[in-house]
């Protein structure tokens, strides 16, 4: 079942007089609970296309389906909406509330973006703290734990509402390679166990090999397409 | 809600450097203010209430235009008998009118038979005289204090005609007066005891018995200069003075007698003939330091403009920090799909919580200052009363108006940052560094 379309998908920034090409009208599609990895070098457009298909930003050009949504269309609020509702996020930087603690980073988006029950909202919190092996730290802030435990914690967040998706823009970026492969590892299981679909970006040649679906960027095209990846000509 | 409040609180916390700077600017403004409002009050009260108890009344009834004309003391301007009995009747009507005093004032000339000087002569009765002013007998420092203020024969002389004609207590001194036909008669006075003025060294009032007033202007019949008004509570001033003017409408005309157009600044009269009927004031009408009392109100204004400004400027300063220092914040909880409304509400409810925290400190020490200075007993010299009392105070209301305004201006400083961090976009915000 296809989740994510992207036809002739292009995205052009604006830089001063410049018009600046980020994504030069790729088409791709990408199945549910997959594990798709978008790679390439720095500039390569894979951010911009994370930043589409999460719904923060607009195409310039062609078309953007999420979930049989046309996410191009969308609003400035309809689009968080969208987000908050279907799209978890992980970022590089993990980016977690610093001053909330663990328990509370991951109850965020319940609380904040959905309006769970409190019984409700804990279970799933305490589900997702043994999922990410995160439990004995759920009331550490931030600042008290290891980059590897942060992203752990930001994998958590992103799956909190029960996302349909997951986009990590770089998850492992900030982290050594063993820790980054387990992130990876800890990614494809919540794949497994909640039947999530993963989307990635990576530069990291020995983290791309763990994705099941693999697009190479360069300059903006989808360049080499993997054997896995289901790619429209 | 709550978790708003408790994210906004813990961001207070985490800039703990910033929100003290800000909390204690907030509080030493609201402190200045309230330490200002209940010092000043007081002192404003201390001077009114010398005003009001010592000399004047709350209120004061002419005849129409002779306050307008008041310099010259004019006879041909006092109310007559009838005019006088109607105000009478409807003074005893109003519950909250606690005494009044009918006095002639005059002008004289004041003889010690060797020099003679000119002075202002009130003729009162004296028992209702120290009802109306309970503070008058007070300003008697020298001479009999016991028994009534005045007996008949007696006169009160202020401190510098005392001063200036070398006359003590217990001489006699003769008072020289024209009467409203223009003949002139002369009587004489014991001086029974030397006054302190109110305002300074230079009052020229004195006063005799009201019957010795009336013998000493020929008068056939029982005139009055004015009727001073006390009320059981000075609060309701307005409230009063409003209902006396139009109890006092209607009288005009019915018994005024004859006079002069009346150019008084607040008629309770009309109705009736220029002149003829009653006019009312307040002592605020009557007394030049009513302007004082006005300064200090405007420089309560100013004050709490200040405080205003203070608020205004430091919590958007601090807010438009937070924002600037949490852009990447803002960017991953927008990201994560928070509704734009629900990050206007965290930043505002920091910017409410900075104006709450402020206020409610500044409150709690300005109130504890204020007690402690009543227990100190603060003293301070007012026109010739030395060591005077004061009791700072600030009502509910001041309280909470200062806390309303603090409040307020926290939010409005904050909705500028707080509007700005609900419209960022996202990935701008995520890519700031």
């Amino acid at each position: 079942m296809t989740l994510i379309r992207g036809e002739h998908l292009t995205k052009t920034y604006r830089a001063g007089e410049m018009d600046v090409p980020a994504v030069k009208g790729v088409d791709f599609t990408i199945d549910a609970k997959s594990f798709v990895a978008f790679v390439g070098p720095s500039g390569s457009g894979k951010t911009s296309l994370l930043n589409m298909i999460g719904c923060l930003d607009h195409p310039t050009a062609g078309k953007l389906t999420v979930m049989d949504t046309d996410v191009g269309s969308l609003d400035r609020r309809a689009a968080a909406n969208f987000r908050g509702q279907h799209i978890g996020f992980v970022f590089q930087d993990f980016n977690l509330i610093p001053v909330l603690t663990v328990y509370e980073n991951i109850e965020y988006p319940l609380i904040m973006v959905q309006d769970w029950p409190e019984e409700k909202r804990r279970k799933q919190i305490m589900r997702l703290l043994d999922a990410v092996g995160m439990t004995a730290q759920a009331g550490k802030r931030p600042d008290q734990i290891s980059g590897g435990q942060k992203q752990r914690v930001a994998v958590a967040r992103a799956l909190a509402t029960d996302a349909q998706l997951v986009l990590a823009d770089e998850p492992t970026a900030n982290l050594d390679h063993d820790t980054a492969y387990r992130i990876i590892e800890l990614m494809k299981k919540m794949r497994d166990e909640f039947g999530t679909t993963f989307v990635f970006s990576t530069h990291d040649s020995k983290i791309m090999d763990e994705a099941e679906v693999t697009f190479t960027l360069e300059d903006g095209r989808i360049h080499q397409p993997s054997p896995k990846a289901v790619l429209h000509a | 809600m709550l978790n708003i409040l408790k994210i906004a609180a813990r961001n207070l916390v985490r800039f703990h450097r910033r929100t003290l700077l800000t909390s204690t600017l907030i509080t030493l403004g609201i402190v200045a203010v309230l330490l200002f409002v209940a010092t000043a009050g007081s002192f404003k009260a201390i001077m009114v209430g010398q005003f009001t108890d010592a000399l004047l009344g709350h209120l004061q009834v002419h005849r129409k235009g002779y306050v307008a004309s008041i310099d010259s003391l004019p006879l041909n301007l006092n109310m007559q008998p009838p005019l006088v009995e109607k105000v009478e009747q409807a003074l005893k009507k109003m519950d909250a009118v606690e005494a009044y005093s009918k006095r002639i004032k005059l002008g004289a000339m004041f003889s010690n038979f060797t020099e003679t000087t000119s002075v202002r002569i009130n003729g009162v009765d004296p028992e209702t005289e120290a009802a109306t002013t309970p503070l008058m007998p007070g300003r008697v420092v020298e001479g009999n204090k016991e028994g009534p203020l005045l007996k008949r024969g007696e006169i009160l002389i202020p401190t510098l005609l005392s001063r200036g004609m070398k006359v003590k207590v217990g001489d006699t001194v003769v008072l020289v007066a024209t009467n409203r036909d223009g003949s002139v008669n002369g009587k004489t006075f014991a001086v029974r005891g030397i006054m302190e003025s109110i305002s300074g060294p230079s009052g020229k009032d004195g006063y005799i018995h009201i019957d010795d007033a009336r013998e000493l202007l020929r008068m056939k019949e029982p005139e009055v200069s004015e009727i001073a008004i006390r009320l059981k509570n000075a609060a309701q001033l307005d409230l009063v003075y409003a209902q006396l003017s139009k109890e006092l409408t209607g009288i005009a005309g019915k018994g005024g007698g004859p006079g002069t157009p009346g150019t008084g600044n607040k008629g309770g009269g009309g109705g009736g003939g220029p002149g003829s009927g009653p006019e009312v004031h307040t002592w605020a009408d009557l007394s030049p330091f009513s302007s004082i009392v006005r300064m200090i109100d405007l420089l309560a204004i100013f004050i709490k403009v200040m405080l205003v400004s203070i608020v205004l400027i430091s919590v958007l300063n601090v807010m438009i920090m937070a924002v600037y220092e949490r852009i990447r914040e803002i960017g991953t909880i927008s990201a994560i799909g928070t509704p734009p409304r629900r990050i206007l509400s965290l930043f505002l409810t920091e910017g409410l919580l900075l104006g709450v925290g402020g206020a409610a400190l500044g409150i709690a020490i300005s109130l504890a200052v204020i007690y402690a200075l009543n227990i100190w007993k603060i003293t301070v010299a007012f026109g010739m009363q030395q060591n005077v009392v004061l009791s700072p105070a600030v009502s509910v209301v001041d309280v909470l108006t200062i806390a309303a305004m603090v409040v307020l201006m926290a939010l409005l400083a904050s909705l500028q940052p707080a509007w700005k961090a609900s419209r960022m976009d996202p990935v701008t915000a995520l890519g700031h560094v």
